[in-house]
């Protein structure tokens, strides 16, 4: 384990305007286990969403500022399971119909130093305690693109676990997908809803108070439906709940 | 069969609605859903628990891949290699471009039998032909011989599930099918009957009876194709598909170019790897292997109908063509999220499911707005790639035609999807446009949260483009100053209060 280690933050488009308390806790959470963050403001967005809609010409500049962005880094974090399942797997696509070799090859190059938060905390890191008290009821749900793009497996389970004074309590069917699936969630609506509302039941069965997940896309659909029900519960990023020490800091 | 629209890989399936709009109405059909969430659940269950006991599952399935991608890449020697093995057992070994042509050939046998009927192993490859349809127009009946197979026909349905084709129906409905049409085309249903599971099979027992004993001809399709024997192998549960297979005199079996295997020995992986996938047991109750006609027993005519309708143009695709590896195993429906939800007919082909929804576009092309929006009709979960026994992508594949459908679209009137994509696409070439856009997101927040607009922490509705997003969800009000805003305001965070 390097401690002293710089990492660069991809906080993601979607987190950077809509959730800026995840990038947030990301930078707390690893300079209080050491890391220097660094937050390179030329970064914009994965191009995900570009990609699997079938925009492959559109998400091209996207693929390209983060390459150059983050080419120079030893190790990239970001918070989000999907976005660095389409680095991972995707930008190599992108490059290669574009038919720029050079692209492909410092993709090709960069993508295995990038990682999701929980994978950067396990395997690079090398901790599962991070240090966190959190004394609430929680129910994780794993988000499809971590758990089968990325397969972290339990990683975000060994760091929920290690969380001082939380009450973490085991969600029915868990790994079933939840219906966000990017433009899915509006270009098929009613099926996105239909898959949402079956998650949003087995989340509030639990009797926790918060979701947790490691993708704030999930969770603000899962969140959306949660809320429409005045359903009393909330949601959260495994980030945040991970930054939360016995200051409160949170 | 008059009340289903044309769902097969033939030139009448124009002018199906798109995924989303059948969707919606399956999705409103409540004891439809009950039904596809307990089977999808039971047979879930069953197959994890038969892979689970397995130490080299992933092997297997490895080797699955790999014998059929060999298979895929010589198909042309190894069809010649089926062709000339099959013909020195004896059989008949037509070929068909299309769906017309298979059709036209099969009708043409049944005639030549002087048959007026034939009974029918449950096969997709017919069904893809609609092959019941051709031969009915020619004044032929077919008779549909497995048991879901045969309550779809009695109920003038169509499937809904590649090998559970009923599974939309509960046991109380296929009871009233069954009452009310088994009379009309042969032995009747005992009037007292029930819907306990066994009541219901010895009535389908009893009524197929009849037609097995008195067939001439029947008509099947075939999991394995074994090029180094000429041998052909259907796998399958009841026993029906064996009276079919060994009872009449003649044999007609419509079989897709890609279920080729090398070898006899290549079953070795498949015989475990199709069961466990489909039904969940480790073997299945009737596997049926022939070679041409046998001497003195079963038919005596043995036709095989070699069928492309569109295969070989898959084959084409360096990137969809891994579809030709499907074996029909069904494991992708049974845990899609998506296909449980809107049942099977929402996928406007007789391939439901993420399998169809990467194999129809691929056999009847994308220019009809099913097959648009079929690629389109996943969450991308990736449960259907982890399943599947021969390792198909099928989330990569979907992504892959959604490119195909998009870059088809390009160069006439934009659409506003279009636009916005293509807006998007220039914004995220460059920080400081993000930048501007998170600028404005933030005053919009502000206002937004502000005491005067009530503090509104969601917001109850969208305006387009979002306002799919809010008819039964909440969104959230942008915060008053995104991430990179306040990493500049507080250099990085270390000059901010409370904190660092």
């Amino acid at each position: 384990m390097s401690r002293q280690m710089t990492v660069a933050l991809f906080a993601t488009c979607y987190n950077d305007m809509m959730w800026p308390e995840t990038p947030k806790a990301v930078v707390r959470l690893l300079r209080r286990l050491g890391c220097e963050v660094e937050f390179p403001v030329e970064q914009t967005c994965c191009g995900q969403m570009f990609t699997n809609t079938g925009y492959a010409d559109e998400a091209l500049p996207a693929v390209r500022n983060f390459t150059a962005t983050f080419s120079g880094y030893d190790a990239v974090v970001a918070p989000s399971g999907s976005c660095v399942g389409s680095i991972r797997h995707q930008h190599r696509d992108i490059a290669a119909r574009a038919g720029d070799r050079q692209l492909e090859d410092d993709v090709v190059a960069l993508s295995p130093r990038v990682y999701e938060l929980s994978e950067f905390l396990v395997d690079v890191l090398g901790v599962t305690d991070v240090g966190a008290h959190f004394p609430h009821r929680v129910t994780y749900h794993p988000t499809c693109h971590s758990l089968r793009m990325l397969r972290v497996g339990d990683r975000p389970l060994q760091l929920l676990k290690a969380v001082r004074g939380i009450d973490l309590v085991e969600l029915a069917g868990a790994e079933q997908c939840c219906g966000f699936g990017g433009t899915f969630a509006m270009k098929n609506a009613d099926t996105s809803v239909a898959m949402g509302s079956d998650k949003a039941r087995a989340v509030r069965e639990t009797g926790a108070e918060i979701l947790v997940a490691g993708d704030n896309s999930c969770l603000a659909h899962i969140g959306g439906l949660l809320s429409r029900q005045r359903s009393g519960m909330r949601v959260m990023h495994l980030a945040e709940i991970l930054a939360t020490t016995d200051d409160g800091a949170a | 069969m008059t009340g289903h629209p044309h769902v097969g890989v033939t030139d009448a399936f124009l002018g199906m609605p798109k995924f989303q709009t059948v969707a919606k109405v399956e999705l409103a059909n409540s004891v439809q859903r009950r039904n596809l969430a307990h089977a999808t659940g039971v047979i879930r269950g069953k197959r994890a628990a038969v892979v689970d006991e397995l130490e080299n599952w992933e092997e297997l399935r490895l080797a699955a891949e790999a014998i059929k991608d060999v298979a895929l890449r010589r198909l042309d020697e190894h069809l010649e290699e089926f062709e000339a093995n099959a013909i020195a057992a004896g059989a008949v070994v037509h070929w068909a471009r299309d769906a017309e042509e298979a059709n036209r050939i099969v009708v043409d046998l049944v005639r030549a039998e002087g048959a007026s009927e034939v009974v029918k192993v449950k096969s997709m490859a017919t069904q893809e032909i609609e092959l019941n349809e051709a031969l009915a127009a020619a004044g032929i009946d077919a008779w549909e011989t497995d048991l879901a197979e045969l309550i779809v026909q009695l109920g003038d349905d169509w499937p809904s599930h590649i090998l559970v084709p009923a599974i939309h129906r509960n046991r109380a409905e296929v009871r009233e099918i069954f009452l009310r049409e088994m009379g009309k085309v042969g032995r009747p249903a005992p009037q007292d009957l029930t819907d306990e599971p066994r009541r219901l099979a010895e009535a389908a027992r009893l009524h197929l009876r009849d037609k097995f004993l008195r067939a001439k001809v029947a008509v099947s399709g075939a999991n394995f194709a074994i090029a180094d024997t000429g041998s052909l192998v259907v796998v399958e549960s009841e026993g029906n598909g064996r009276m079919c297979l060994t009872l009449p005199e003649t044999l007609i079996s419509v079989v897709g170019i890609e279920k080729v295997l090398p070898s006899w020995r290549d079953l070795e992986v498949f015989l475990q790897v199709l069961p466990r996938s489909s039904t969940g047991e480790r073997e299945n109750p009737y596997t049926s292997m022939w070679t041409g006609p046998g001497a003195g027993d079963g038919p005596r005519n043995v036709h095989i109908v070699l069928l492309d309708n569109g295969r070989t143009r898959v084959l084409a695709d360096p990137k969809g063509r891994d579809a030709l590896r499907c074996i029909r195993c069904s494991a992708c429906l049974n845990v899609c999220p998506v296909y449980e939800r809107t049942g099977g007919h929402s996928y406007g082909s007789v391939y439901p499911g993420p399998i169809g929804a990467v194999l129809t576009p691929q056999l009847r092309g994308t220019s009809s707005d099913i097959d648009k929006s079929l690629p389109y009709a996943s969450s991308l979960c990736g449960a259907c790639f982890d399943v599947c026994p021969v390792r198909i992508d099928i989330p990569s594949m979907l992504v892959h035609l959604r490119t195909r459908v998009v870059d088809e679209s390009r160069g006439g009137m934009p659409s506003g999807e279009q636009l916005v994509m293509k807006a998007g696409g220039w914004m995220f070439a460059d920080h400081r446009r993000l930048e501007a856009a998170g600028k404005a997101a933030a005053g919009a927040g502000k206002v937004l949260r502000s005491k005067r607009m009530g503090g509104k922490q969601v917001l109850r509705s969208l305006p387009w483009p979002a306002s799919g997003w809010s008819g039964a969800r909440d969104a959230p009000v942008p915060p008053t100053e995104s991430f990179r805003a306040w990493w500049q305001r507080t250099g990085g965070g270390h000059e901010e209060d409370g904190h660092e």
